[in-house]
């Protein structure tokens, strides 16, 4: 299993969350951040006085899949968030040693939902 | 000690002489359209105060948008019973020298529904009470907005009260009181630019001096966390302004459409031109800077609106808008100071503007009771104002000064470091202004309000 980490513009989480649920993916985290990364931040302007700001508004979605969805599940996120622009955010992927469902204890990618696919 | 207290109290306030049926019999007439309005303008000044408190709430970072917000909405509670104690009779009440009115109406003793004809001819001198008890109210609330993010609430409750008796008692007798020097000297000032923005905005410049500039500037840059807020504040300000400068006409009248039309036409200008000046400067026209200029442009108009005609309060308004902005983004950039929300920047500036334009503008064809202006064919009178914006901004300067080093001796001005960096809301008043998302993250932007849009919350895998 993996966890896939997605840093996207705010703007395109609900095009995200349309594609995970079109690709068949229903569990997810979704989290406002802030960071930076090649953006190096922007101004704003009060009273007539500029201020950078370094840290941006970002929203970060982590998803666990089964090693084998990896590859097309980043193909269809870069798709989808994808601007051209400074700033479209990061994919990390990390192992993941096993999941739980809490509610009925199962584990690893019956946790998932994924089992028998 | 507290029984002759007590009886002063009750032979001051409560005993005046006679009841209302036996001083209608003798006394002026009141006007029931002028009290109408009065009244009606009372209120709108009051409104001005909470809508301060949203103009400077928005203004701070969140985690001090109460304790900001607290010292607009307290100043309303206590400078009203300073005023009934003892406060209208030190700036109204019989002269003394020039200075001071004499504390013959303690606890508004003998201050009836009758008028008093010195003051406002026609309506209940109870209505003058409360309309100028407004005034004293929002002056106070001004200079918070020079020290706000960092001052002690207790250090700012005995600030306050001594500030209000101290300097703004004087200051509204000099102006305004029957036998007040800058008065006898022939100075205009119809609805406060000396009084109320000069007075408040030099005042919180030297409170923002002595407190010093706030921590961590750099690392948390003050960036106004409600702009919505602002801009509540500054459109009720402007609402509210109306009551301030039509309201000084003391009647319903003439003079009360003209100072009402003036101070509209003074804030759209300085709007668009602070709105300009931004936009030049920095590539963009901002809503802050629309916002602060329409304030700029009411601040400058106040002392001229019972004086000049409407394109003279157009050349006002550009003015003001123009000389706040280089206040707050030039001269409080160089300087190095640190008034928080720019008391200074947009009080003091505009109120010096303001008073010196009426020497410039004003125009006896306005206002037979006021002064030609220079423009006019009367230099003397920019000397008259220029004399009455230099002794405001000395006595202000300095018995502000004097204030907080007494204050400083009772108690510390300023919270600590730990508490600033905390912020006040939590620290003084023991409250959050919001609550924060699960995560409890401080960090900006992250309010929780694009989570609850995209109703998306943690789902099990």
């Amino acid at each position: 299993m993996k966890k896939i980490e997605v840093i996207i513009r705010p703007g395109k989480l609900e095009e995200v969350k349309a594609a995970l649920s079109k690709y068949g993916i229903r569990g997810m985290t979704v989290s406002e951040v802030a960071g930076c990364g090649l953006q190096k931040g922007k101004k704003e302007v009060y009273r007539g006085n500029e201020y950078t700001i370094d840290l941006l508004p970002k929203v970060k979605v982590e998803i666990v899949v089964g090693q084998e969805r990896v590859a097309e599940l980043v193909d269809l996120l870069v798709a989808t968030t994808r601007t051209g622009q400074i700033g479209d955010g990061k994919i990390f992927i990390y192992p993941v040693e096993d999941a739980v469902r809490i509610r009925t204890g199962e584990r690893g990618l019956t946790a998932l939902g994924e089992s028998g696919q | 000690m507290r029984k002759p207290l007590l009886t002063l109290f009750l032979l001051a306030g409560l005993l005046p002489a006679g009841g209302p049926a036996a001083l209608a019999a003798t006394g002026p007439a009141v006007d029931s359209g002028d009290t109408a309005f009065i009244i009606l303008c009372t209120a709108l000044v009051m409104l001005m105060t909470p809508a301060l408190a949203f103009f400077y709430g928005g203004m701070v970072r969140q985690k001090n948008v109460l304790s900001t917000m607290m010292h607009s909405f307290i100043a309303i509670a206590l400078v009203s019973l300073i005023w009934v104690l003892y406060g209208y009779s030190l700036a109204f009440g019989p002269d003394i020298k020039g200075l001071i009115g004499a504390p013959s109406a303690i606890g508004l003793k003998g201050v009836s529904m009758l008028p008093n004809e010195t003051y406002a001819a026609t309506i209940p001198e109870l209505v003058f009470v409360a309309f100028q008890l407004m005034f004293a109210i929002i002056t106070t609330a001004i200079i918070s907005g020079a020290y706000a993010e960092r001052m002690r609430f207790t250090a700012f409750l005995l600030f306050s009260a001594l500030w209000v008796s101290v300097v703004y008692l004087p200051l509204a007798h000099w102006v305004w009181g029957d036998g007040g020097w800058l008065r006898q000297l022939g100075a205009l000032d119809f609805a406060g630019g000396t009084v109320v923005h000069i007075s408040s905005g030099v005042s919180g410049l030297v409170a923002a001096l002595v407190l010093g500039r706030r921590k961590g500037l750099k690392s948390q840059p003050p960036l106004p966390h409600n702009l919505p807020f602002t801009v509540l504040g500054a459109s009720l300000l402007w609402f509210g302004w109306f009551g301030f400068n039509a309201g000084s006409a003391l009647g319903s009248n003439g003079l009360a459409a003209m100072a009402f039309l003036v101070t509209n036409t003074a804030a759209a200008t300085a709007a668009l031109a602070w709105l300009l000046a931004e936009w030049l400067h920095h590539g963009k026209p901002t809503v802050l800077g629309a916002a602060s200029g329409a304030v700029a442009g009411l601040v400058a108009i106040t002392p001229a609106a019972g004086f000049v005609t409407p394109l003279a309060s157009l050349l006002i308004g550009l003015g003001g808008g123009l000389l706040c902005y280089l206040a707050v983004a030039v001269l409080k950039q160089r300087l190095g100071y640190d008034d928080a929300l720019d008391a200074f920047g947009c009080h003091g500036v505009g109120g010096m503007w303001g008073a010196l334009a009426t020497g410039l503008f004003a125009t006896k064809t306005v206002n037979e009771l006021g002064a030609d202006g220079l423009l006019y064919g009367n230099p003397h009178q920019l000397l008259v104002q220029l004399i009455g914006v230099a002794a405001t901004i000395v006595f202000a300067a300095l018995a502000t000064w004097l204030l907080l080093k007494l204050v400083g001796l009772l108690t510390e001005l300023r919270v600590s470091p730990e508490e600033e960096e905390m912020g006040l809301d939590i620290t003084v008043h023991g409250e959050k202004a919001y609550r924060e998302n699960l995560s409890g993250s401080p960090l900006p932007g992250t309010s929780g309000s694009l989570l609850a849009q995209a109703g998306a919350t943690s789902l099990s895998h």
